[in-house]
């Protein structure tokens, strides 16, 4: 008898796995017309407009924020990806051999839209290819163009630091099964071009849900359009959601404001600080006018209203009480520039009543802001910022978590107490 | 043990600098723009007390220029320092570099002598005529004949505390704190034993700094040693990130 039931369920356990491996290896595909659809036609294109070309799209996929170590050589990668699986190492992007020498536009054009290297191996998707399979493989040319041009860097690669299993090929291929397809763009024919012109930087390079998302247990967002806000992993830094205009939603915002925000890092609304300060000083900066247009009208497009579970817990929260050592702490160690009324100085220190970003919860954000301080990016258009001093190594987790429940409390928008637990689990490395 | 009201008072603002912004109105001035700097770095760049934070005011300017770089592009290393300077270009570095070098700020007295007679004294050998045998330069010959510096690139070594010279030569030497290439200090401080970096921080540190200390002027004197740092274009022309990172 148990013999029997051994039998059976070994046999059912064996049809699952055969199930499961073949559905793995039907789901886990390349795009087979990939290659030849749409082919490259180098020779016709004028090879300096393309290399510029190329180099503009470099830029707006942000590919030095990866492949470029902190005052590296540019494109000779070296920084370690941390991600909750282990450290991924971003390769060498450069035309020396130990980097893309001998890729060939095929190559490049398939890591993109297959997420696969040269030799076939699966890619992980640290390297945002769900994004990038949907860009135009005119694009993609002329990114490899540009690549092939920049100085190239005899540097090796390192191997990649990852927890088994996930070092496994075998897992990204259930990955790649469960969330990847490739797949193009397909404009939204109810819109303008402009309005898909947009939506194709913010899916494709701009790969903005890669932060402005949850990512599941498998660390996988639910779609390049999802822009629901998340926490991003390791960082900690919380990325707010772009269809909520309690958050980072600008379906109000003058579009003058939007681009101000992306072209400069400033704007009459807010700054952009921490890993979005990254991406302004690193990408968005540079796109030109007519792009900036185009992301800001899609964006400005997005349900502006549509109620997450952050802005729910922000507007049901009862006043806190105002916190007799966080106003102290406040008076003492804020107000000089922030104003004893939150008010602010215009152009120079934020306002924090009536600011957004004060009642974003997690608090993850005010807390690496009071940790650390920081300066908006330098940008042409706002080249000498005003700093914040980080108040890591003065104040206790009870002091920021005191300070921030004030500022919580004081004016509108309100939100919940901030607990010392919070502040620790923030703090991170910053001491 | 009683102190003297004063001495307490000294102690708890010094305790209570780093992160206090300083309460005067706003101005759109550069002072005003660098309060991120002074809430460690003491007001106008003067020092922390701890010891920890050295003091900025009147460095040359192209060393807080190489300085504010080595920070921001990971040759130094201290985690709320880059992570400041992360988003901030050269143009903005070089303003910034120039603000503190300008400050004339006087100097408090020297800190009480620290180590043996004999130790200070092996220390003032070391740093007047080094040891060549060793091949090492006195700090005379790029620090200048009063230890103030020399415009722009090389700092003075008066009015820093013990324990600041002793973190920064041992993090030369174990290559924590590195510079532009042909890292000189790194070449020098690979040389000093435990010994000699402990004597030559016991005789510095107790030295009063001259009133008005500047660097002296830059000249075509040659340096004892190959060095990367004084090779940059003060202007920093030849300095431009080319990654924009």
């Amino acid at each position: 008898m148990i013999a029997r039931v051994a039998r059976i369920v070994l046999a059912v356990v064996a049809t699952t796995v055969v199930a499961l491996v073949a559905a793995v290896a039907l789901l886990d595909r390349d795009d087979d017309s990939a290659s030849s659809a749409g082919a490259h036609t180098a020779d016709a294109i004028d090879s300096a407009v393309q290399i510029a070309r190329g180099a503009y799209l470099v830029r707006a996929g942000n590919c030095l924020g990866c492949h470029t170590e902190t005052g590296g050589e540019p494109f000779a990668g070296g920084v370690d990806i941390e991600t909750p699986f282990g450290i991924v190492r971003a390769p060498n992007l450069t035309p020396d051999p130990r980097g893309l020498g001998a890729w060939s536009a095929d190559d490049f054009w398939r890591a993109l839209h297959d997420g696969r290297s040269r030799d076939g191996r699966r890619l992980y998707p640290a390297f945002p290819y769900p994004n990038y399979t949907r860009l135009e493989r005119a694009d993609a040319d002329a990114m490899y163009a540009y690549l092939k041009t920049v100085a190239p860097v005899a540097r090796a690669n390192q191997p990649h630091a990852l927890r088994f299993p996930f070092d496994q090929q075998a897992a990204l291929r259930v990955w790649r099964a469960l969330f990847f397809r490739p797949a193009r763009f397909a404009p939204d024919a109810a819109h303008s071009p402009q309005w898909n012109r947009g939506a194709y930087l913010v899916e494709t390079l701009g790969h903005c849900n890669a932060c402005h998302s949850q990512r599941n247990a498998f660390g996988a967002s639910s779609s390049t359009l999802d822009l629901a806000g998340g926490l991003i992993p390791i960082q900690n830094w919380y990325a707010p959601s772009l269809f909520d205009d309690a958050q980072a939603g600008v379906s109000d915002w003058p579009a003058q404001d939007v681009v101000a925000l992306l072209k400069s890092g400033v704007s009459p609304r807010g700054s952009a600080q921490g890993p979005m300060a990254r991406v302004v000083v690193g990408s968005t900066q540079y796109l030109d006018d007519a792009d900036l247009a185009a992301m800001t009208a899609y964006l400005r497009d997005l349900p502006g209203r549509r109620p997450t579970v952050a802005s729910a817990a922000a507007t049901t929260t009862t006043a806190a009480g105002v916190n007799e050592r966080g106003r102290k702490l406040y008076a003492d160690r804020c107000a000089a520039c922030h104003g004893d009324s939150g008010e602010g100085v215009a152009g120079a220190y934020p306002p924090l009543a009536g600011n957004r970003a004060i009642a974003l919860d997690p608090p993850a954000n005010l807390v690496h802001m009071v940790l650390r301080g920081g300066f908006a990016p330098a940008t042409p258009g706002h080249p000498r910022p005003f700093g914040m001093p980080p108040f890591a190594t003065v104040l206790s987790d009870d002091e920021v978590a005191d300070v921030l429940t004030y500022v919580r409390a004081a004016w509108q928008p309100r939100a919940a107490p901030v607990s010392a637990l919070e502040v620790r689990r923030f703090r991170g490395t910053a001491q | 043990m009683r102190f003297p009201a004063a001495t307490v008072a000294a102690l708890a603002v010094a305790v209570a600098f780093c992160g206090r912004a300083d309460a005067a109105p706003f101005e759109d001035t550069i002072a005003q723009r660098v309060l991120a700097c002074t809430g460690c770095h003491g007001r106008e760049g003067r020092a922390a007390a701890d010891g920890y934070y050295p003091r900025i005011a009147g460095k040359p300017a192209g060393y807080l220029f190489n300085q504010l770089r080595n920070f921001r592009d990971g040759r130094r290393h201290y985690t709320l320092m880059g992570g400041l300077l992360e988003g901030l270009d050269d143009d903005y570095l070089r303003e910034i570099a120039a603000y503190f070098a300008s400050l004339d700020l006087p100097y408090p007295a020297p800190a009480p002598r620290a180590g043996s007679t004999a130790q200070r004294a092996d220390g003032e050998a070391l740093v007047r005529r080094g040891d060549a045998k060793r091949g090492l330069p006195a700090c005379n010959d790029c620090h200048g004949a009063a230890m103030t510096g020399r415009a722009p690139f090389v700092p003075g070594l008066l009015g820093l505390p013990r324990d600041y010279l002793n973190a920064q030569l041992g993090a030369w030497k174990t290559g924590h704190r590195r510079a532009a290439a042909h890292d000189c200090m790194a070449q020098i401080a690979e040389r000093l034993s435990d010994e000699d970096i402990s004597a030559v921080s016991a005789w510095l540190s107790a030295q009063p700094v001259p009133a008005h200390a500047v660097a002296e002027a830059a000249s075509a004197a040659p340096w004892p040693i190959a060095c990367g740092s004084v090779a940059v274009d003060p202007s920093g022309a030849s300095s431009g990130r080319a990654t924009g990172r």
